[in-house]
């Protein structure tokens, strides 16, 4: 089984403790993980905010850069779901004005070996308790691409729940957006400041100490408004918490 | 009574700017979000309830798909069944033409007043402004559409146009408009539901009594039997729809379903989605005329207003599979924070951002930010009763926005240029593209960013700001993953090994 993973521009730039975490908790599993480094971002602030031509040459860069891979996985819901749902599309519109099958062939090639990281844990290797120990009361934000384009479901819930240590508190209002969206959180300023106003209130009534999604993303968003409202609810990754251990808390 | 009474969308600001100021509107935003916190929560049950909603909803986006494909087909189909019946049936291409013809039957009665059911179409149109300029005064019966009426105000909701007022501000307006548009409000009138609902009440009764003639939309129309049908809650419709002399009825082409059976799958999808109710209270159909009962003269007036150049769209013609049940607006986590005028439209919310610029173009500011007013979370596409992928909609006209394409304009293909005011995004986005195209660009930025971090403004400049206004910056870290990759896992850096 040949693992790659995909470390999305965001992790890469902003967040490489998650990468790291991610490495980690797939080696301590016995996986041996890949990076190839003609990996890039995978187009989705460009498509999301209608440059769909932007996109077409990330798309053929992600199907080479993996193309040796039997697995990709990625620490972000989004950029999985970017991938999954997306490319199909950027595949068919480029073949439908005339410009041949190449993008479509690219995406049929990534699409399927595509793989957020709770559910390559749950689904690909089967394991729900993956070894950690987190010994902090945490609640969950499922993220909206994560929770409605890949249908995570309860995979994320259930590998936290199996954590030693972790009090896993709920979190009201879960499933409604913190905000981000992207280009979203700028063009749409004010609305979007809203809601991540709303949410980081919800999180902090929670009495939580540390708030987990599968997404940076958001949590740049989620943890920015949290920490200019004076909260002290720290932003973890999930991948963070995961690759905890008794003798190495991340 | 006002003269021109109408109040107009035309001349609003883009969503941003319009979103801007209603979010800061507190009472604004606790009444629409105890609305559709309420309904949300309402609706979710109802549809829990079904054990076959997800084929129900599957039946539902395919019967309008296949109405949709062959839709001249049923039109003409609809328009033979509705003379048949004893009914007239006229074309408009678009608004100014369906207002001058609604205007010429109404003159042609000699009345000056007419009663109204609530109908999107003709709120799409702008009918009342129309009727108004001719003298005729069109009197609303829903009582949403009363309150917005009294208030010289725009509806902000499909299903709930007042759904940003409160009891208190009701009361108000009843109290000090009423008398002007008929029977005053009582004395000593409290903002109570069960008074203020009677006092609509006897102000109305005197309306659908007097009335001649009668002015609804629809919210299906069947093809084979060329009969009308209308959803609501109050009564009023049904008042509206029986008791005049003539009735006219504006309904949008895309409202057609083949078959009388058909009614049977959005009967169940309509009522859950809408009100949370498993079955609606006023469902009224009719079709053409009897000299026994109701109104002896019937028009139809089928409207298309830029419903053709959307169905041309191959991606964004699923708008038009929207019954209207308002499920998109009250699970949005934008249109609960923007409220419904900020839309500029009468169709406000997740709908609206993707049907309001397919029918009206992308021309103004205005159409081309509202598929931008979305965080594309997707909660509106999980809850659509007719499967409608908003969120891929709202793509698709971005991409429309900002690289312009083919389109169809007035039954005519052609190509538009990008809208005004993208040229530095776009610029953005080209050199983006191209440095996270070369992955070494993309490392040198990153490494440039590590070296500099400790100089990072706390507060960013330019379009930026719009970030660092309410929100802390992430801190750049000392090392990119793809660094420390290199630096941990040997020079080539292809390949990993196992840390065992």
């Amino acid at each position: 089984m040949r693992v790659a993973l995909f470390i999305t521009c965001v992790n890469d730039t902003l967040y490489p403790h998650t990468g790291q975490a991610v490495v980690t908790l797939l080696e301590r599993l016995g996986v041996e993980v890949g990076f190839p480094e003609g990996q890039s971002c995978c187009g989705q602030p460009q498509f999301n905010t209608g440059y769909r031509h932007e996109t077409e040459p990330l798309v053929r860069r992600y199907a080479a850069a993996f193309r040796d891979y039997d697995y990709v996985v990625a620490p972000s819901g989004s950029c999985a779901a970017m991938v999954r749902d997306n490319y199909p599309r950027i595949g068919a519109k480029a073949a439908a004005e005339g410009r041949g099958q190449e993008l479509a062939d690219a995406a049929a090639e990534a699409v399927p070996k595509t793989y957020e990281l709770t559910e390559f844990l749950t689904d690909v290797l089967k394991v729900t308790d993956v070894g950690a120990y987190y010994p902090h009361t945490v609640t969950y934000h499922p993220t909206c691409h994560g929770l409605r384009m890949l249908g995570l479901g309860d995979r994320p819930r259930s590998l936290l729940a199996a954590v030693q240590g972790l009090n896993l508190v709920e979190l009201p209002g879960a499933d409604e957006c913190c905000g981000f969206g992207g280009t979203f959180a700028v063009k749409n300023a004010a609305v979007s400041a809203a809601m991540g106003a709303d949410k980081a209130r919800n999180i902090t009534a929670t009495g939580a100490e540390a708030v987990c999604t599968v997404d940076n993303s958001c949590q740049m968003h989620i943890g920015g408004t949290l920490a200019r409202q004076g909260s002290t609810v720290r932003p973890v990754h999930i991948a963070e918490i995961l690759a905890s251990t008794e003798g190495n808390v991340w | 009574m006002s003269g021109t009474h109408q109040a107009t969308y035309l001349g609003m600001p883009a969503f941003p700017a319009a979103a801007d100021a209603s979010t800061r509107n507190t009472q604004l935003r606790a009444n629409l979000r105890h609305a559709t916190h309420t309904i949300r929560a309402k609706r979710a049950t109802a549809v829990a309830e079904l054990d076959d909603w997800s084929p129900l909803r599957a039946a539902g986006a395919a019967i309008k798909d296949r109405t949709l494909r062959h839709l001249d087909h049923y039109l003409e189909q609809l328009e033979s069944a509705v003379t048949a019946a004893g009914g007239h049936v006229h074309w408009a291409a678009d608004a100014d033409e369906a207002n001058r013809i609604v205007t010429e039957l109404v003159q042609a009665t000699g009345e000056r007043e007419v009663v109204k059911v609530k109908s999107m179409a003709t709120q799409e149109i702008g009918l009342n402004g129309a009727l108004a300029t001719a003298g005729i005064t069109a009197y609303e019966t829903d009582l949403a559409e009363l309150i917005v009426q009294l208030g010289d105000d725009l509806p902000s909701h499909i299903l709930v146009p007042a759904i940003h007022r409160n009891r208190g501000e009701i009361r108000d307006i009843f109290a000090e408009k009423m008398a002007e548009w008929g029977r005053p409000a009582p004395e000593g009138l409290t903002d109570a539901p069960a008074d203020l609902a009677e006092a609509a009440r006897l102000h109305l009764r005197e309306k659908f009594l007097n009335a001649k003639v009668g002015i609804s939309g629809a919210n299906f129309m069947v093809a084979e039997t060329g009969t009308l049908v209308v959803v609501e809650s109050e009564g009023n419709g049904r008042m509206c729809l029986t008791l005049p002399e003539t009735l006219i009825s504006v309904v949008g082409i895309e409202k057609v379903v083949p078959t009388f059976q058909d009614l049977e799958v959005f009967l169940q999808l309509l009522p859950r989605s809408s009100t949370a109710e498993r079955m609606n209270p006023y469902t009224s159909t009719w079709t053409g005329t009897t000299d026994a009962d109701g109104p002896r003269t019937f028009h139809l007036v089928l409207l298309d207003n830029g419903r053709t150049d959307t169905l041309a769209d191959t991606v964004g013609r699923q708008a038009l599979r929207c019954i209207r049940c308002s499920a998109c607006l009250n699970v949005c986590p934008v249109y609960e924070r923007a409220g419904g005028h900020a839309y500029g439209s009468a169709y406000p919310g997740p709908i609206g951002a993707i049907l309001t610029p397919q029918l009206r173009g992308i021309q103004s500011e205005l159409d081309a930010s509202l598929p931008y007013a979305s965080s594309l979370c997707g909660a509106c596409y999980e809850v659509c009763p007719v499967a409608i992928d908003i969120p891929e909609v709202l793509v698709h006209l971005r991409e429309r926005v900002v690289e312009g394409g083919p389109v169809s304009i007035r039954g005519t293909r052609t190509v538009i240029k990008p809208a005004k005011g993208h040229a530095a995004e776009r610029a953005a986005m080209r050199a983006a593209r191209w440095a996270l195209d070369h992955p070494r660009v993309l490392r040198t930025g990153q490494r440039l960013a590590s070296r500099t971090r400790r100089f990072h403004p706390r507060r960013l400049p330019g379009p930026g700001r719009a970030w660092s206004d309410t929100r802390e910056l992430p801190k750049v870290p000392e090392e990119s993953f793809r660094d420390w990759w290199q630096r941990t896992r040997g020079e080539s850096g292809t390949e990993g090994r196992k840390t065992t």
